[in-house]
């Protein structure tokens, strides 16, 4: 077990040195000097040209990434101009948001999902069925900018039950912390609930024609136990895939959905970060999210052996 | 005389499908008794399998429709409410599937599994559970039971995994053992194994047990009576000598000349039942048999024989038994050698 994980880790290093290429070559390709943009338009070209030195931006590119790559192995990851403080720092401080913000989506997608995943499985074909199974092609095709600005219309400014934007920490109390996620949590987790109450219900509707079904079912196990503890179990191997492989995309609408919602987390700091070519906390923001996506894959893999005997067999 | 435990009363079973309503099986009707086993035998899709299902209720409860009486020790189960019946389900009647390798829940260990039906059904501790699953493993000839009671079904071979069924099915010392082809799936050595294991519990235990299986010999090993199906129906039924030796019905006569035969010319060539089984879709109007039964008449393409006590203990369902009987082709297979 120790062996599978440290594997898992030393295979991060090859995913990360492609990351850093890509970003890096990305961002040094895209026009705009952070230099100027610093400086602000009424700099003088020697202000400009002094302060490209200063950066290190007169280097040629492979000094720059050679010089950049060489700190992140360090675990230096640069430092911010404008904010005057360096990448991690920036990192952390706005990690909060968005950490509450994805967790939340999350476990709102996999509460609801699952129950109506199962619910529509055990009575396939009916009204409710379909119901449920239509709603779940709306969370899928509804983007989620569009499902914020529906919510924020709809809860806070019609009825006035929530805030419209904004972000409270969870030092000001859990009450309100939860009060400014709610409608953002639900708006990134839609599309995430959507497709595991999708998966939930074909997988479990395979796994209730199980043989092993029969059985159990054959010895006097009630229906509830069948449903949750014998199918449930067998079934989540599939859905757990889903989670995994659709955290990356939760990522990505956090973003979106910070914008809209106004949350100071890591997606409006690297939206800014790109309006002010903010070099520096652009790499390293990236490179700390590709780093957090495979961990979280990691521990996703690691519950597959939790949940199903044969995956712990086979890496013993 | 032993207690009458199980007893169909013309069951049938429909099932809803997309193209109509089936009756899988239809009129089947015989009586277990307790110490006793009963073999029910017949072509793959005669119904076998739903028969077995039905007396338990296990078939999907929305497309299935069941006719006729289940009763056991004279309480029609049909009647059950669901509650009723899972109480019934593990305690008083067991079954064992087909198929080991898939009949067992791999993300459960076997203690685990056999110990839930220990305490569904008896009042005692979770420890007294384990204990009495390991002792059940011990009996079914599990080797080192202590270790093997926490092992997942994925580290157990096919017969080691039947055995664990078996474990499982006779825990709660059910009164009635449904076995659906327990042993297809294995091998040789390993199918007698777990055939004596059977018999062995079934005396132990003075259960009534429901054999089903493809395998005539199987039958002549371990049952004691023999319902022979065919699509749905029951066509014959009798004792094992009984029929063995003066099988009636065309059908039976056919699956016993199929048999290799140790004896005698063997370069003979195995006979086959001409002709293959009709769907449920498009069930024969007459005798069943009729259109793969060489001595066919017109009277047996329209009509359906009933189901009729020829002597004592032996029903067979078929026009002309007695003219076939008549032609002298009555021993295929010597029991005795
Ligand atoms: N749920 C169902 N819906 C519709 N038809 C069914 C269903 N289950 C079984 N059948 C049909 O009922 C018939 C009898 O099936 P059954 O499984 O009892 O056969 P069997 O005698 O056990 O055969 P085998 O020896 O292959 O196990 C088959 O024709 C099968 O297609
Ligand atoms: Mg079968």
């Amino acid at each position: 077990m120790k062996g599978y994980i440290l594997k898992r880790l030393l295979s991060l290093i090859p995913v990360l040195m492609v990351v850093s290429v890509v970003v890096f070559l990305i961002i040094h390709m895209t026009p705009g000097d952070p230099a100027s943009v610093i400086l602000g338009p009424e700099a003088s070209p020697r202000e400009v040209a002094e302060l490209r030195e200063q950066l290190g931006l007169n280097l040629p590119l492979y000094q720059q990434f050679a010089n950049w790559f060489i700190g992140i192995v360090q675990g230096d990851l640069g430092y911010s101009y404008f904010m005057s403080e360096s990448v991690l720092e920036a990192f952390v401080s706005h990690l909060g948001p968005t950490f509450s913000l994805a967790v939340l989506a999350q476990v709102f997608a996999i509460i609801l999902a699952i129950p109506l995943g199962v619910i529509a499985a055990r009575r396939r074909g009916s009204v409710v069925d379909q119901s449920f199974m239509g709603l779940s092609l709306v969370g899928i095709s509804v983007p989620s900018f569009l499902l914020g600005l529906f919510l924020i219309l709809l809860f806070a400014v019609e009825l006035k039950w929530l805030p419209v934007a904004g972000y409270k920490p969870l030092s000001n109390g859990v009450f309100l912390h939860l009060r400014y996620l709610v409608l953002p949590a639900i708006a990134l987790g839609a599309m995430q609930a959507a497709l595991i109450a999708r998966m939930t219900r074909s997988s479990m509707l395979d796994i209730l024609n199980a043989n092993y079904i029969k059985t159990a079912r054959s010895k006097g196990v009630k229906e509830k136990m069948i449903v949750y503890k014998h199918a449930l179990r067998n079934a989540f191997i599939p859905i757990l895939t889903v989670i995994g492989q659709t955290f990356g995309t939760l990522v990505a609408g956090a973003a979106v959905v910070e914008t809209v919602f106004n949350i100071p987390g890591i997606g409006q700091l690297i939206v800014n970060s790109v309006e002010r070519r903010d070099f520096a906390v652009i790499q390293g923001t990236i490179m700390l999210v590709a780093i957090s996506y495979v961990m979280i894959n990691l521990i996703i893999d690691l519950l597959y052996g939790v949940i199903d005997p044969r995956v712990r067999l086979s890496r013993k | 005389m032993q207690e009458k435990l199980l007893e169909l009363k013309n069951l049938k079973t429909h099932f809803q499908t997309e193209r109509g309503v089936v009756t899988a099986v239809n009129g089947v009707s015989f009586t277990v008794h307790s110490g006793e086993t009963v073999g029910v035998v017949g072509e793959s899709g005669c119904g076998k399998s739903v028969t077995a299902e039905s007396i338990l209720r296990l078939l999907d409860e929305k497309s299935t429709r069941y006719e006729g009486e289940i009763l056991y020790k004279g309480k029609n189960l049909l009647d059950f409410s669901i509650s009723k019946m899972q109480e019934i389900r593990g305690n008083d009647i067991s079954m064992i599937f087909q198929d080991p390798m898939s009949s067992l829940n791999p993300v459960y260990s076997v203690g685990n599994q056999i110990v839930e039906s220990i305490l569904l059904h008896q009042k005692c501790s979770k420890k007294e559970a384990y204990s009495r699953a390991i002792e059940m493993l011990r009996l079914t000839g599990i080797p080192s039971p202590e270790k093997r009671v926490h092992e997942y079904p994925h580290e157990l071979s096919g017969g080691m995994r039947q055995r664990v069924m078996i474990a499982m099915a006779l825990s709660c010392q059910p009164r009635l053992l449904i076995a659906d082809e327990p042993t297809t799936a294995l091998d040789v050595t390993t199918q007698a194994q777990i055939l004596d294991l059977i018999n062995e519990l079934k005396l132990s235990y003075n259960m009534g047990t429901v054999m089903i299986t493809h395998d005539l010999g199987v039958v002549a090993e371990v049952c004691t009576r023999v319902v022979v199906m065919y699509l749905g129906q029951v066509i014959e039924e009798a004792n094992v000598e009984m029929l063995f030796k003066s099988p009636c019905h065309p059908y039976t006569r056919g699956l016993l000349k199929s048999i290799p035969k140790l004896t005698g010319d063997r370069l003979e060539k195995l006979h086959v039942i001409e002709g293959k089984v009709p769907t449920l879709h498009q069930v024969p109007k007459g005798c069943r048999f009729a259109p793969r039964c060489e001595f066919a008449s017109q009277k047996c393409i329209e009509q359906m024989p009933e189901l009729i006590e020829e002597e004592s203990g032996h029903k067979v369902r078929c026009w002309h038994f007695k003219e076939i009987i008549g032609t002298g082709e009555g021993h295929y297979v010597n029991t005795s050698s």
